[in-house]
């Protein structure tokens, strides 16, 4: 069955199992492999792609609930690929490792500015603690949200503190209790 | 970075050898590999690390695999500083599997071991310079003036009397045709105009959107996918099976039975996955169905009641023990861990009649190379290894079991195909990090100095897993590693080493034998101090006036976390020092616990000290990545077994640390002339000592078993 969607501006179709998650209609047969897969379950966040602008695990989303919507894949975020203010951002702060996980991340991440233009440490912790990343990164995503934030709103200085800061300047919002294994 | 050759030149390129400082033979022998650019130039081969090409694009092969530790850029940029390039002509390319990319130590072409940097420090700076004498030998000769007469500068040679100037791609072609110097002089460090300097990745830009090209994301026309169904139970094999139902499913073109399992083999990966789900197994699930994670414990329990082979002994330590005032004695264990790389295994494979193509998340080229060449039935020289980014390796993929899997479907179906693991499929079928069992036991004198330690691992030997017949005498170095090189002063010191043969496959996992015994031996150390009731960070610091590197990575940690002032209210802190892979590092964690135990990682200040620094932001980055690492087998993780097969199955019963609950991390690089040491693993092992021994800092409950649990401090 042919399902018709916009795909990073361009009106697309695909014609598969209707049950197929976007994941794998993007990667076998849209050859759009930026968009990752982790763990199939909505657990990692690898996938993450926007539909109607909002961050979403396309490795649980059927093709058949896309008919008529707006995809967007880490390869439709800017007209060159990377200019997006949060992939110069992710430039700036050198955040990946083995970048496996960064599509997801911002995605997550521009979803996150997109609603929340100067959000605080913990809207970052609470936007971005869905999408894994083994390498651990975590510390450089964050400083590279804050200064995305600048970019996209013309460089006013973010008020929140850094992640190299002391616990007693920002306990509140860097430290989370761990809680021995369970979220 | 690209992977994929449009052009394979089968010509052989035989460059003189070429003995590095180490002593070590660098032959400079390509086997034919050359890319052609878009604008149909094709780069002239200067040696087996460069290339130049007319355009003034200079290519780095890059002989290690890149899974985050920023080896493209580090290796890169030991090559540019001896080359003399601008750094934007740089671009990078993987090798192919060749002897010339050996790895000295492993004997083979390879990545593991925190060893990139250390190997690739003279070859690769030799690889450089030999370069950049062979274009300088060539502008001599077309300005018909002596070699010495000029320089390399930013891209080109320089007649230095007359500035008349030359773009290395315009020498590239009469440079190629040189006979390369046998003997360049290397810069001397104070020169050095790259090396040592913060310099951002190479692999960023490709990484930000999507491009680069990572195992899972390889494609070849006509290619299939396919999904393995391997038995649950270690060792157990397949007896019956039925696929008449997996057929069934539209677009699943064939099943197949393979050494691993059953391959159900689609014209798409999802769709494998759905036929898969449709086969029906018998397994023979073989002697091991019994075996839980409780029933191996005693095994190792009971085995290290026997004395094992000795690993370390020094003086006499059971005499001393004897004699002293005080003996403290402990037992530790630490769980199977999983790799969980974010990037599950896969493969793609094309196996044709005189060729074999993997391209492959590998960190072993060489086995992988032999491993295909053997099931197409090729010759080693026939089978090409196509190394692409790994996302994530830690390594789980020095293995090439998924090469294995793709060469058996693709030689099956006569066609390329893809085997992708699901989550699942990559927790379940690991090479885990051992399950490991000590018991510890020290005399302290009347000063409460110890003056004997005694110390027996019992665990399964990982070199007998990947190397069989390579144990010899029952000694496994990896698996005793971190606490038989146990660096206090103190006279008399027994550790030996019960090897557990067990079913559990076992690999190497990011900081190998540290990543226990580093917890077991920095926690014990603690528990010493206490029993002397001296400071932690003194009681180590008294005890390690021989050790200046390890001292000096444990005062400066002290120093930055601010030991011995005033921390917030109800936040302590833990310490710990350890070497490991030749690179030093300290670790102090400050902790809390809440009224529920939950504990609470709010901050961990790292000093390492690992030679020379080739790049301190890379530095900066893996010292993150591994407290990052260490945190999650600290507090959140373990693989636990039952009925032979292992529990945890995906990112909601093994899930690795997430932001929220990652702490601020500061990282602190002792300035050495030292030989350059690798840091991909290294700052793991502090970071479990450190956090447990702020636990105990908080709560007086010695933590001796990973991982922490709140119901351990109630």
């Amino acid at each position: 069955m042919a399902i018709h969607f916009t795909l990073n501006g361009k009106p697309t179709t695909v014609d598969v199992n209707p049950d197929m998650p976007l994941l794998w209609a993007l990667r076998d047969y849209l050859n759009m492999t930026g968009t990752k897969f982790g763990c199939g379950m909505a657990l990692c966040g690898a996938c993450t792609v926007h539909i109607n602008g909002e961050a979403t695990r396309s490795c649980i989303t059927p093709v058949s609930s896309l008919a008529g919507k707006k995809v967007t894949t880490i390869e439709g975020l800017s007209p060159d690929g990377s200019s997006h203010p949060v992939q110069k951002a992710w430039i700036e702060i050198d955040v990946p490792q083995c970048g496996y996980c960064q599509s997801g991340q911002i995605m997550a991440a521009v979803a996150l500015l997109a609603k929340t233009p100067h959000p605080t440490d913990a809207q970052i912790d609470d936007a971005m603690s869905g999408n894994i990343c083994r390498c651990g990164t975590y510390n450089q995503i964050r400083k590279a949200i804050r200064l995305a934030a600048q970019l996209q709103t013309g460089g006013n200085k973010s008020a929140h503190s850094g992640d190299h800061a002391a616990p007693v300047e920002s306990a509140e919002q860097n430290f989370r209790v761990l809680a021995g294994g369970a979220e | 970075m690209s992977f994929v050759t449009t052009a394979i030149d089968r010509r052989a390129f035989l460059k003189t050898g070429l003995a590095g400082a180490t002593g070590l033979m660098v032959g400079f022998y390509l086997p034919g590999r050359r890319e052609v650019f878009a604008d149909g130039t094709e780069p002239t081969v200067l040696n087996a690390f460069i290339n130049v090409s007319p355009n003034d694009k200079i290519t780095i092969l890059i002989s290690k695999s890149e899974m985050g530790q920023g080896v493209v850029t580090s290796l890169s940029m030991l090559a540019a500083e001896e080359l003399e390039c601008d750094w934007k002509q740089i671009r990078t390319e993987f090798a192919p599997a060749a002897k010339v990319y050996f790895d000295p130590v492993f004997g083979m072409q390879g990545t593991g071991g925190s060893q990139s940097v250390h190997s690739g420090w003279v070859p690769m700076r030799t690889a450089g310079a030999t370069a950049r004498e062979m274009l300088i030998a060539a502008a001599a000769q077309k300005w018909s003036v002596e070699p010495s007469e000029c320089h390399a500068e930013n891209g080109a040679v320089i007649h230095t009397a007359t500035k008349r100037r030359l773009t290395y791609g315009s020498l590239a072609e009469a440079a190629g045709k040189l006979t390369p110097p046998a003997n360049v002089k290397l810069k001397d460090p104070g020169e050095f105009k790259v090396i040592g300097k913060p310099t951002k990745r190479l692999d960023t830009p490709d990484k930000v959107c999507g491009k680069a090209m990572f195992g899972i994301d390889a494609r070849r026309p006509g290619m299939l996918h396919a999904a393995v169904l391997r038995c649950p139970v270690f060792g157990g094999k397949v007896a019956s099976f039925d696929a008449s139902k997996a057929k069934a499913t539209p677009g699943v073109k064939d099943v197949i039975q393979i050494s691993s399992g059953i391959a159900v083999v689609a014209d798409n990966t999802w769709t494998a996955f759905q036929g898969r789900k449709a086969l029906q197994v018998t397994w023979d699930e073989g002697e091991n169905v019994g075996v839980t994670t409780e029933s191996i414990f005693k095994t190792l329990e009971e085995r290290a009641q026997k004395s094992g082979v000795v690993s370390r002994k020094d003086g006499d330590a059971a005499s001393a023990m004897a004699g002293a005032t005080q003996k403290i004695e402990a037992v530790y264990r630490a769980p199977y861990e999983a790799h969980a790389t974010m990037e599950p295994m896969n493969c793609l494979a094309d196996v044709q009649v005189d060729r074999v193509d993997i391209w492959a998340p590998t960190q072993f080229q060489t086995p992988a190379q032999g491993i295909a060449a053997g099931i197409a039935g090729v010759k080693p020289d026939q089978s090409f290894v196509h190394t692409t980014y790994l996302g994530g390796g830690f390594g789980r993929r020095g293995w090439s079991d998924f090469v294995t899997d793709a060469c058996e479907v693709s030689k099956a179906m006569k066609a390329p195909v893809q085997v992708t693991w699901s989550r699942e499929d990559d927790m379940q079928h690991d090479y885990y990090r051992p399950a490991s069992y000590i018991k510890m036991a020290a005399g302290l004198d009347a000063s409460g100095d110890p003056s004997a330690f005694t110390a027996r691992v019992a665990c399964d030997s990982i070199m007998n897993w990947f190397f069989p017949g390579s144990v010899k005498n029952g000694m496994d170095a990896s698996s005793v590693e971190g606490v038989s090189d146990i660096a206090y002063d103190i006279p008399n010191i027994l550790v030996d080493y019960q090897l557990v043969s067990g079913p559990i496959p076992m690999g190497f996992w990011r900081s190998v034998g540290a990543s226990q015994n580093g917890f077991f031996s920095e926690s014990f150390i603690d528990e010493l101090a206490a029993a002397a009731k001296k400071d932690p960070y003194e009681y180590r610091k008294a005890l390690l006036g021989k050790k200046p590197r390890h001292l000096g990575v444990l005062n400066l940690a002290a120093q930055k976390a601010g030991w011995g002032k005033p921390l917030p209210q109800g936040v302590y802190r833990g310490i710990a020092v350890l070497e490991a892979f030749a690179t030093y590092v300290a670790e102090v964690a400050e902790i809390s616990v809440d009224k529920d135990n939950n504990i609470k990682v709010h901050r961990i200040v790292c000093a390492l000290d690992c030679g020379r620094v080739i790049n301190p932001s890379i530095i900066e980055q893996q010292a993150m990545s591994a407290m990052v690492y260490g945190l999650t087998q600290t507090l959140k993780d373990e693989i636990t077994i039952d009925k032979g097969r292992v529990v945890q199955a995906n990112f909601d019963t093994y899930e690795p640390l997430r932001m929220m609950e990652c702490p601020a991390m500061e990282v602190y690089i002792i300035p050495s002339t030292e030989t350059p040491t690798g840091m991909g693993e290294p700052a793991v092992p502090p970071v479990a000592p450190a956090v447990c021994n702020a636990i105990f800092a908080a709560t007086g409950k010695r933590i001796r078993k990973l991982p922490v649990h709140p119901s351990d401090l109630a």
